[in-house]
């Protein structure tokens, strides 16, 4: 078939939360760009020889979904995953954007480690945008160099995974990065108290003779960000929130005008720390699976606006690091082919609105992160992401298109799926 | 052996897995199997061509000794692998070691680990029943069964009676596996020592927490003391060896609240002076050897059980 260069979504739900729309309508992609939206009963145009129609009844088109928290594991992993069999994850997961963590081997703390994802990632089926380390090597020392980083491509800044101890560190990290316009995004946890535990403190933890990290080892550093934010006036992303009150935290900090951005993960507001019961490694990760109760409190703040982005964490790690003693397994899980159905299952449950759920997934981290997509808007970048609601699959190893398996959700059935993923007006994904 | 309820586990990894008719069951069968140890020939021919590996990633010659004897008593051949003598074991990775101990065909494998959890991975790469002899901080049952024995041989019964439980409740197997066995089985079981030790969620475990050693141990019929360890002045959980004996050691002064025949345990080794003082270890209120005899009789139980036993 000749290749054809526009693109016409037909009959679809379209959900555009920055401008409002969630109606019936068809999408025109041309040139790379949103090209047209036919919307209250206006019809498609003609057929055309240079367009390619896909008719979308049932499925609903949102803006390319952008995961703003993944590990691609390379350089240095990629035993675990690549940066091309991640963003095939990611294409297969409704994702057309992530950004990739810098805890990568080394660390990416340079223009150099930079440079080398960003040309890895030219050919890869979604954007890849890296964010730099905060402090160099990650050791939580001294600063990196956000300059040298910024001009290379990094868009934020985080030294995910060693979470910056030193408050004074982190005070310089926000002074320093506002020259650039670099956002920091941190990773919250005061280890003397987490120290060496490996799943929520509780009930839980006891029966199972396991070493707990409290509530409070991610409350209390939550606290500290948003106090040295507010100080510094500048702003802050709080990365994967797992708890009631860091939730409440932040919502009190938005209330005074803190510039606090926050994100969960798809696993902190559909299970609890029951999932580890008979030791299961796969459902370990930093920070732990809580209780009912944190659950509750992360979907009312997906609900009433306090989270605004849910991005994956998405950590794959191999059969090595999983298939041993709870106590030394690696923490993480996958996530970039299971956030969809996840998230749809709030809209089931009417905790948010599809246009929520748009915001939360694309509009939202867009804006946090400062780069393209998050709208369906004529003259925006053809970024899609196409869901069948109805669509049930069982979401099994043999299927998982990352290069690790270690997902809790493993075996599960799920309803909802990304069908169609567009990237820059191309097909990076199809399974209608 | 004659028996109305059905034991049907492939494995022992915890109380929490047992029910009250399968702990019933247990104690019955050892009372049984320890009248085998008290005649001259002392070996069955129960588990005659069974193998029982016994695979010990943690020093424990008492509890792997135990297990032997238990298991030779049966005539079941037995293997003993430690991670210190061992090379199949050393720097090997649980589930390599496991599949290495396929090739041996074992029927039951015995396992003692540092780490809370790993019998039951254990379980999930081989097809040999597993048998926990105490992994990290989460279970030790046979410990908890012959504890469970000891009480109701001196005490007659353990439905309704009142059973204190002192010290590192937090970092001990054999505290976990006791506040499940003997709440289950009808007892009321208090916790009590530092609050450093305590851990969180120990009430839905079956345990209510004393504020005070008084508090705990009032009316006790049974004080079980669990070892310090020196660990634990670093963490930092406790201030000194000197401050804990002060203030939570259990010595005759402070037994005077417990009821008047209360029945004094220690799951051993004992720091003498420190969790107990020597005058009550030593003294006749002390279970602390009738706890190393009932052991072989429980833990000949377990194997028979688990290997189809009925
Ligand atoms: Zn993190």
């Amino acid at each position: 078939m000749a290749a054809r260069s526009e693109l016409l979504l037909k009959n679809g739900r379209i959900i555009d939360p920055v401008n409002g729309i969630d109606e019936q309508g068809h999408l025109l992609l041309a040139k790379g760009k949103i090209a047209g939206l036919f919307l209250k009963g206006k019809k498609a145009p003609p057929p055309s020889q240079n367009r390619r129609e896909i008719e979308l009844a049932g499925k609903w088109i949102f803006p390319g979904f952008i995961d703003m928290h993944v590990h691609l594991r390379e350089p240095g992993e990629e035993y675990k995953e690549t940066i091309d069999s991640g963003t095939k994850a990611a294409a297969a997961g409704g994702f057309t954007a992530v950004a990739c963590m810098p805890n990568t081997e080394p660390v990416n703390d340079s223009e150099t480690v930079t440079s080398y994802i960003l040309e890895k990632a030219r050919e890869a089926k979604a954007r890849v945008y890296p964010v730099g380390s905060i402090s160099k090597g990650s050791h939580g020392e001294k600063l990196a160099d956000y300059g040298e980083m910024k001009k290379a491509g990094v868009v934020g800044l985080s030294d995910d995974g060693r979470p910056v101890t030193n408050s004074q560190l982190m005070r310089r990290a926000l002074e320093y990065s506002s020259n650039f316009e670099l956002l920091i995004i941190s990773h919250s946890e005061e280890i003397s108290l987490s120290q060496n535990g490996v799943m929520n403190e509780g009930y839980v933890s006891t029966k199972l003779g396991l070493r707990g990290i409290p509530k409070a080892a991610e409350e209390i550093m939550i606290y500290r960000d948003l106090s040295l934010a507010e100080y510094t006036g500048n702003p802050i992303h709080i990365a994967h929130i797992s708890t009631k009150e860091s939730v409440s935290l932040i919502r009190r900090a938005k209330e005074r005008g803190c510039l606090v951005t926050a994100e969960t993960a798809p696993h902190y507001f559909t299970l609890t720390e029951e999932a580890i019961d008979q030791y299961n490694t796969l459902a370990k990760m930093n920070p732990p699976l809580r209780t009912e109760d944190d659950v509750a409190a992360i979907q009312q703040g997906l609900k009433d606006g306090t989270i605004d982005v849910i991005a994956t964490d998405h950590a794959p790690h191999s059969v090595l690091e999983k298939e041993q003693e709870f106590d030394i397994a690696a923490n993480g899980i996958i996530g970039l082919e299971t956030a969809v159905p996840l998230t749809l299952s709030l809209v089931r449950g009417n905790i948010i609105s599809a246009q929520r759920m748009a915001g939360l997934l694309s509009s939202n981290p867009a804006r946090i992160l400062g780069v393209q997509g998050g709208s369906l808007q004529i003259g925006r970048v053809a970024d899609v992401t196409v869901v069948d609601p109805e669509r049930e699959f069982v979401f099994s190893a043999d299927e998982v298109v990352s290069k690790s398996k270690n997902s809790p959700f493993l075996g599960r059935k799920l309803l909802g799926k990304a069908v169609l993923t567009v990237l820059e007006g191309k097909i990076t994904f199809k399974d209608l | 052996m004659a028996s109305v309820h059905h034991f049907d586990h492939n494995h022992i990894l915890s109380l929490q897995d047992l029910s009250r008719e399968d702990i019933h069951l247990i104690l019955q069968s050892a009372e049984s199997f320890k009248e085998i140890s008290s005649r001259s020939i002392k070996k069955v021919p129960t588990l005659r061509g069974k193998t029982v590996i016994n695979l010990f990633f943690e020093p424990s010659t008492r509890t792997r000794l135990s297990f032997e004897i238990a298991a030779k008593r049966m005539s079941a051949d037995t293997f003993n692998f430690s991670a210190s003598t061992s090379s199949a074991v050393k720097g090997e990775s649980l589930v390599d070691t496991a599949r290495n101990l396929m090739a041996m065909h074992p029927d039951v494998i015995v396992i003692r680990h540092a780490h809370s959890g790993t019998p039951y991975l254990l379980t999930k790469h081989i097809k040999a029943s597993v048998i926990n002899a105490g992994d990290g901080t989460h279970e030790h049952p046979s410990q908890g069964l012959l504890d469970l024995m000891t009480v109701k041989q001196r005490k007659g019964r353990i439905e309704g009676l009142k059973v204190a439980i002192v010290g590192d409740i937090a970092h001990s197997r054999v505290a976990h596996s006791n506040i499940v066995g003997f709440s289950k089985m009808g007892a009321n079981v208090l916790v009590g020592g530092p609050a450093t030790l305590i851990p969180s969620g120990i009430e839905k475990l079956g345990a209510k927490v004393g504020k005070t050693i008084d508090a705990t141990i009032v009316d006790a019929d049974v004080v079980m003391v669990l070892r310090i360890q020196k660990e634990r002045q670093r963490d930092p959980l406790i201030p000194s060896f000197r401050e804990y004996a002060n203030q939570f050691g259990i010595n005759k002064k402070v037994l005077t609240a417990a009821k008047p025949d209360v029945l004094v345990m220690h799951p051993g080794p004992i720091n003498r002076g420190v969790e107990l003082d020597p005058d009550v270890a030593d003294s006749p209120r002390s279970a602390i050897l009738d706890q190393v005899s009932n052991g072989v009789a429980v833990r000949m139980a377990l194997l028979y059980l688990i290997m189809g036993g009925d």
